[in-house]
């Protein structure tokens, strides 16, 4: 037997061995539910009395670690660094007062600066969308605000993408540490940003630098990560090569397994950018300057046209970003003729240079070169706020969201919030290790079963339960209008392009604007926070279902097509059950991002542990926070596990690693 | 004339540090905290820019309101100037009990916050702003999930309000839903204007939602010492809450502990100062209505209101 077949015959039987587990799991879980009468109080939810005093101890644990081992100097110590950096930074691009009191540069040099980049990176078409950005960003009369959220991000970036490369350096080299940080990732990936915020500011002391920190810790992951798979992946030809050159370690390093990583490393480059730029908003809590400030502080005085400008120019801000890093992924590097002139191999530093003075001097003659302020900027926020209105007061919109209302609420939501929480918490545990067990296996069933009665046993049991109500009904939807979106799109190249830009735009605009239309559509209820939820788990969904379409090998359909298959049979038997694991990883990404934005829907009304997450900020409830923060990691790394497992054998099993 | 407004400031000052002798400010920046609301930034950079005009360093820094109370506490952030009694007064006295920062007066404008309705509600329900004529209509503010109870949406659980509590003792026929945020209470009114729809929500007073829809506090039973402590208090004998908020709550100034140390004369200021409700709206209005930028509402404000308002404060601090 070869050892594909071998492959196959171990996963056939066990997976049927683990499906019989699972039917076996959820038999007694529907037993445990229906003798809820007449079971023992502790099954149907873990007693008050045996709750052990989490928060307490978490709290002394705290304050052992910033007081007793002193930390919190260390951590003050750092932060006045990072604010020497950031004050200079802060200094050119928006003229704060500090050292060296020479900015702020004029937004026109700036752009072309960055014209200029864009067009060595990545040719005519950039340099337009990199121009048009810092246009519009001007003219808008935003140019201050962007430049204080970029004197943050300018700093955070690099440090984020540095401190990634050396983990990721040391994850590959040192098996243990790799080990022990991965754990440490996935926490860090699932963790509500609710979490971060206390610490941030109790460490790095409110303002820039506790914005530039939380923007770092959340920005980190995908680096390490990048780095340490590209390393992996350097050829062993290569490796070779450079041993006979002689090449010492370093040289190794840093001259040949460095640079044959570059894509990998750069992609993640990329994913902190976007990380980045997706913390603006969120980070304005704990005195991050600039968009996000002014984005929260429009709408609590219940402008959404202006917010929904300030949302543009941080999606254009991200889709320029992205581009030119992904063109600079692409771009190889540009080798000259051996005695090329000076000035040719450094071109395009010297046309950036130059345009660079020119607007400056130009901006001295024109002061809209310098500064458009409020009264002359293309604002139209009150022109949009009309709109939004009148779109609203239109009575088939009201007549459609106010029956959707009723029902989703009546027919679906409630009742399936009071099932949910109904059910015993053991049997509950049942079901998600039946879960686990039907799709990946013993380890990830055990440790899912694991994770939910850590969940129980910290007392939070019914807001956990809305919690993950509220994710399953938004990934459920996501999943009804993602999938066929993806499908529909990816029938044609072209509308796959914009679907995929439309998927960009939806997940870089910032997700607290999607609450206001919720509200305004539906209310304060479930179904504006589902809605909430819905926009931003259906984007991974149809950019994965695309890709993984896309992806499929064209010998296959070739081959699908020649054996008679009709478009439809090609699709349900050939591609879709190709592209299922890629879609899988949709769905995965799916769920984290609605466990992501189910606390933000706290600032819609929730009832789960957002909520509660929310009422911490006011006291400084460190230890809840903490704990609160772990439920949803939990619940979330539960279902990261488990599917990602289910990808992995899928794949193993369909030949497609 | 601006520039007028700022030098008399600073002559004042200089001539208080000259003839009293008292130790200079740091030259440090004070870090004063804004938050997501008008009033609120127009005034810190109000006071912000009288500092400035006293010779200090000014930097501001955006907070949650909630969380500001910390960071005053580690003098990360010198001062709060709007401390509401009802959003914020659990997190000042969690605050104050921990120790770091204190109490630097109280503000003549006094607050209220309470349930409140746009004034085309009362088309609906005529007999308003009585809280039974209020309980009797309550069908009219009915929605899908709340059946034929009346819907009241309350402010954040955060902001500890009670309208649970109040619901229960006043034995009112509605559901009590809390909203996420401020801003979900503005989506909430801004949807409903859109149709004239019925609606009642949780507001409050100095506001910039008073210029944008007009309306009306639901008048309850009035508020007694005691009503939230003491059951016998209030109409129900038998219940905590049953009675409207104080219509006049506090509206203070929270200090750093080293505020006083390391810069004394606005530290003097600080306690000097002390803004009235109309004064509040027309900054919110400067913002809000007018679409100005805080600092240059700020800057207008200051102009308008330099001699009668502002100087005396800072002359105070003379003697």
């Amino acid at each position: 037997m070869s050892a594909t077949q071998d492959l196959e015959y171990r996963t056939t039987k066990s997976s049927i061995s683990n499906a019989q587990i699972a039917l076996l799991l959820v038999i007694a879980a529907v037993v445990l539910a229906c003798l809820k009468p007449w079971l023992p109080a502790w099954l149907i939810r873990v007693p008050v009395e045996a709750i052990p005093p989490y928060e307490g101890w978490l709290d002394a644990l705290f304050n052992f670690i910033k007081d007793d081992l002193g930390l919190i100097h260390l951590t003050r110590a750092l932060s006045d660094a990072l604010e020497n950096v950031l004050d200079v930074t802060a200094n050119l691009l928006y003229g704060r007062r500090r050292w060296p009191n020479i900015g702020p540069i004029p937004w026109s040099a700036v752009a072309a600066v960055v014209a200029v980049l864009a067009y060595y990176l990545g040719g005519w078409r950039l340099a337009a969308l990199a121009a048009f950005t810092c246009i519009w960003t001007a003219s808008i009369g935003q140019w201050d605000l962007a430049m204080q959220t970029m004197s943050v991000l300018v700093v955070a970036a690099p440090i984020a993408i540095l401190t990634g490369l050396i983990f990721g350096i040391l994850a590959w080299r040192y098996r243990t540490f790799d080990k022990a940080l991965r754990p440490v990732l996935s926490v860090l990936q699932t963790l509500p940003f609710f979490t971060y915020l206390l610490p941030a500011v109790i460490f790095f002391k409110v303002g820039p630098t506790a914005g530039a920190v939380a923007t770092i810790v959340f920005a980190i992951p995908p680096m390490i990560l990048m780095t340490t798979l590209g390393l992996r992946k350097v050829p062993e030809e290569i490796i070779e090569a450079g041993k006979m050159c002689g090449s010492t370690k370093w040289q190794m390093l840093f001259r040949v397994q460095l640079p044959s990583a570059r894509t990998e490393i750069l992609v993640g480059v990329n994913q902190v950018i976007m990380l980045c730029l997706a913390m603006v908003v969120l980070t304005a809590f704990i005195g991050m300057p600039g968009l996000g400030a002014k984005l929260l502080a429009m709408m609590g005085s219940f402008k959404i046209g202006r917010s929904f400008e300030i949302g543009i120019t941080i999606v254009l801000l991200a889709i320029m970003l992205d581009r030119m890093s992904k063109a600079w992924v692409y771009k190889q590097p540009i080798h000259f003729q051996r005695g090329a002139p000076w000035w040719r191999k450094h071109q395009f530093a010297l046309l950036g240079f130059a345009l660079f003075v020119v607007f400056i001097l130009l901006s001295e003659l024109f002061p809209i070169l310098s500064e458009v302020t409020r009264k002359q900027s293309l604002s139209q926020g009150k022109e949009i706020d009309k709109a939004i209105k009148s779109f609203l007061a239109i009575d088939g919109i009201r007549a459609v969201t106010e029956w959707l209302r009723w029902f989703l609420n009546v027919w679906v939501l409630i009742p399936f919030r009071n099932a949910l929480l109904w059910i015993p918490t053991s049997a509950f545990i049942l079901v998600i290790m039946a879960f686990g067990w039907w799709l990946a296996g013993k380890r990830e069933a055990l440790i899912a079963g694991l994770f939910f009665a850590i969940i129980a046993s910290t007392g939070w049991w019914d807001r956990a339960v809305i919690t993950l109500y509220t994710v399953i009904s938004a990934v459920t939807l996501a999943t009804l209008i993602g999938i066929p979106l993806g499908i529909l799109a990816s029938r044609s190249p072209r509308w796959a392009e914009r679907t995929l830009l439309a998927c960009d735009t939806a997940q870089t605009f910032p997700s607290f604007i999607y609450l206001i239309p919720a509200i305004m559509l539906f209310g304060v209820n479930d179904v504006a926070v589902v809605f909430s939820i819905l926009i931003f788990a259906t984007v991974p969904l149809t950019r994965y279902t695309i890709e993984g379409l896309r992806t499929v090998p064209a010998e296959i359909t070739e081959a699908s097509d020649m054996s008679g298959a009709n478009k439809k049979q090609k699709l349900s038997f050939v591609q879709l059950p190709l592209a299922l694991p890629t879609m899988a990883v949709g769905f995965n990404q799916a769920i984290n991002f609605a466990f992501f934005m189910v606390i933000i829907a706290a600032f819609i009304g929730t009832q789960d542990l957002g909520q509660e997450l929310q009422r911490t900020l006011a006291g400084t409830d460190l230890g809840k926070n903490f704990v609160l923060g772990m439920d949803v990691a939990l619940m979330a790394l539960s279902f990261d596990i488990i599917v990602r497992k289910w990808t992995e054998t899928r794949k193993k099993a369909l030949g497609l690693d | 004339m601006k520039r007028f407004a700022k030098t008399s400031i600073a002559c004042v000052a200089l001539s208080i540090a000259a003839v009293t002798g008292h130790a200079a400010d740091s030259s440090d920046p004070i870090v004063i905290p804004i938050h997501n609301w008008s009033s609120q930034i127009v005034m810190s950079n109000v006071v912000g820019q009288i500092f400035e005009a006293a010779g200090n360093n000014v930097e501001y820094v955006t907070t949650d309101s909630q969380a500001v109370y910390e960071s005053v506490r580690t003098g990360d952030v010198a001062l709060e100037l709007e401390v509401w009694e009802g959003a914020f007064g659990a997190s000042f006295r969690a605050a104050l009990e921990k120790g770091g920062l204190h109490d630097a007066g109280d503000h003549d404008a006094v607050t209220r916050e309470d349930w409140w309705y746009p004034m085309w509600t009362k088309e609906a329900c005529p007999g308003l702003p009585s809280w039974e004529a209020l309980n009797a209509c309550a069908d009219k503010f009915a929605t899908a999930e709340t059946g034929d109870k009346g819907r009241y949406l309350d402010g954040p659980v955060d902001w500890l309000k009670h309208g649970q509590e109040r619901v229960a003792a006043l034995d009112m026929n509605f559901v009590v839903v809390n909203a996420g945020s401020a801003a979900a209470l503005w989506a909430e009114i801004g949807a409903a204007e859109a149709d004239k729809r019925p609606v009642v929500v949780f507001n409050w007073t100095p506001n910039f939602a008073e210029a944008v829809w007009p309306g009306e506090f639901v008048e309850f039973p009035a508020w007694e010492e005691g009503c939230d402590k003491d059951p016998a208090v209030g109409p129900n004998p038998d219940a905590l809450f049953d009675c409207g908020n104080p219509a006049e709550g506090y509206l203070k100034k929270a200090a750093w502990d080293g505020m006083k140390d390391k810069w004394p004369n606005a530290y003097c200021v600080l306690q000097n100062i002390s803004f009235t409700n109309p004064q509040i709206a027309e900054m919110a209005k400067l913002v809000d209505t007018d679409e100005l930028e805080p600092e240059e509402a700020a800057t207008e404000w200051l102009e308008a209101n330099q001699e009668a308002v502002v100087a005396p404060w800072v002359q105070a601090c003379a003697s």
